[in-house]
């Protein structure tokens, strides 16, 4: 049992440690980039804009495009998260989908 | 003696780790399932734990190593795999350069081995931070290592447990990850101007998720709402509006 828990395939060490070089690698690039390069203007509106653009696209599928309950459960999300603190707004948005669920497959 | 130094300097240190560690509190609820689901699905596909807990401590970067398992077969295309990591993982080339300029007084040290654990929920935490306040190296340590030590331990116990736990969306907890990016995103909201963006973002994402295959769709939304940005950039409002616009929009 010992020694299934500690198994390292060589080959799985290998893609770890490829997978880890490349994620390093686009971590830092945004430091040397900014070395370089200064935003001003349009460029710095542009980049001020990164944030909720990589937030929104990551939740977009899931949000918008996988069924009703997902899609109600983020606008009460959203609502709520303006008056709410975080925690709060988030278990709301949990406890929404799984009742939006249960009441959808009922019906 | 610091006061030539700004107000991010003067709150360094134990203060600033432990209001990263309460800011990053509630995520604990949202990283822990989705800690124990990879867990659970590395141990059917023949993971180790210790393997596990290798490949979250050097990649950190949960959204890859869902990627990695769902392509991970024997004989195991590590080529694909680390390409595909690569490739899902250049968001962060957007947030590092984003983030880069609210940093504190950090040391170069501390940037490079910092930016190591720069994954999307210390990102955001981060950028959060800094909308008041830049972000001191002290706050983005104390948010990092919860995230990690919070990984770490969800994905092996999740690794070790695995069959025994049941399908996380019967308690809608597949759901918490999104909850979570949705509270962060209205931290953001600036106005009309905020909106347009997240709407080009979260439509170019669904439409690239819908017909290319892969992580694409976090670069596609992410362009169009930097272009959704540029193109509403005014000179004379500086790219802001004014409270009271903001509110009626």
């Amino acid at each position: 049992m010992m020694s299934e828990v500690f198994a390292v395939d060589p080959l799985v060490l290998f893609t770890i440690v490829a997978m880890a070089a490349g994620t390093y690698l686009t971590r830092i690039a945004g430091l040397v980039l900014t070395k370089f390069v200064t935003f001003s203007g349009r460029t710095e509106a542009a980049l001020q804009a990164v944030p909720p653009a990589i937030l929104m696209s990551v939740v977009a599928p899931t949000a918008f495009a996988t069924g009703i309950a997902e899609t109600a459960a983020t606008a009460i999300t959203a609502i709520a998260a303006l008056r709410l603190p975080m925690l709060a707004a988030m278990t709301l948005g949990v406890v929404s989908v799984v009742v939006l669920r249960m009441a959808l497959t009922v019906i | 003696m610091k006061s030539n130094q700004n107000k991010s300097a003067i709150n360094a240190g134990p203060n600033e780790f432990f209001l990263g560690v309460t800011t990053f509190f509630p995520l604990i609820f949202a990283a822990t399932p989705i800690g124990l689901l990879f867990g659970a699905l590395a141990a059917q596909k023949g993971m180790s734990p210790l393997e596990v807990l290798l490949m979250g401590s050097f990649v950190f970067a949960g959204g890859s190593q869902f990627l990695a398992l769902d392509l991970w077969a024997d004989p195991l295309p590590w080529l694909t795999i680390a390409f595909s990591t690569f490739l899902i993982n250049l968001r962060h080339v957007l947030m590092s350069a984003s983030l880069a300029p609210k940093l504190g007084h950090w040391t170069p040290l501390q940037k490079y081995l910092g930016f190591f654990i720069l994954a999307d929920e210390v990102w955001a935490l981060s950028e959060q931070r800094a909308i008041k306040h830049h972000t001191t190296f002290s706050f983005y340590l104390g948010v990092g290592l919860t995230l990690f030590i919070t990984w770490q331990v969800a994905t092996v116990v999740g690794s070790l447990i695995g069959a025994v736990m049941g399908d996380p969306s019967r308690y809608g907890l597949d759901f918490a990850f999104t909850a979570l990016f949705i509270c962060l995103v209205m931290g953001f909201w600036q106005g009309r101007k905020t909106g347009v963006v997240l709407a080009a973002s979260g439509l170019a994402a669904v439409l690239t998720h819908k017909f290319v295959p892969g992580a694409w769709y976090i670069i596609a939304g992410a362009i169009a709402g930097v272009i959704a940005a540029a193109v509403q950039y005014d000179e004379k409002t500086n790219g802001l509006q004014k409270p009271a616009e903001a509110l009626q929009s």
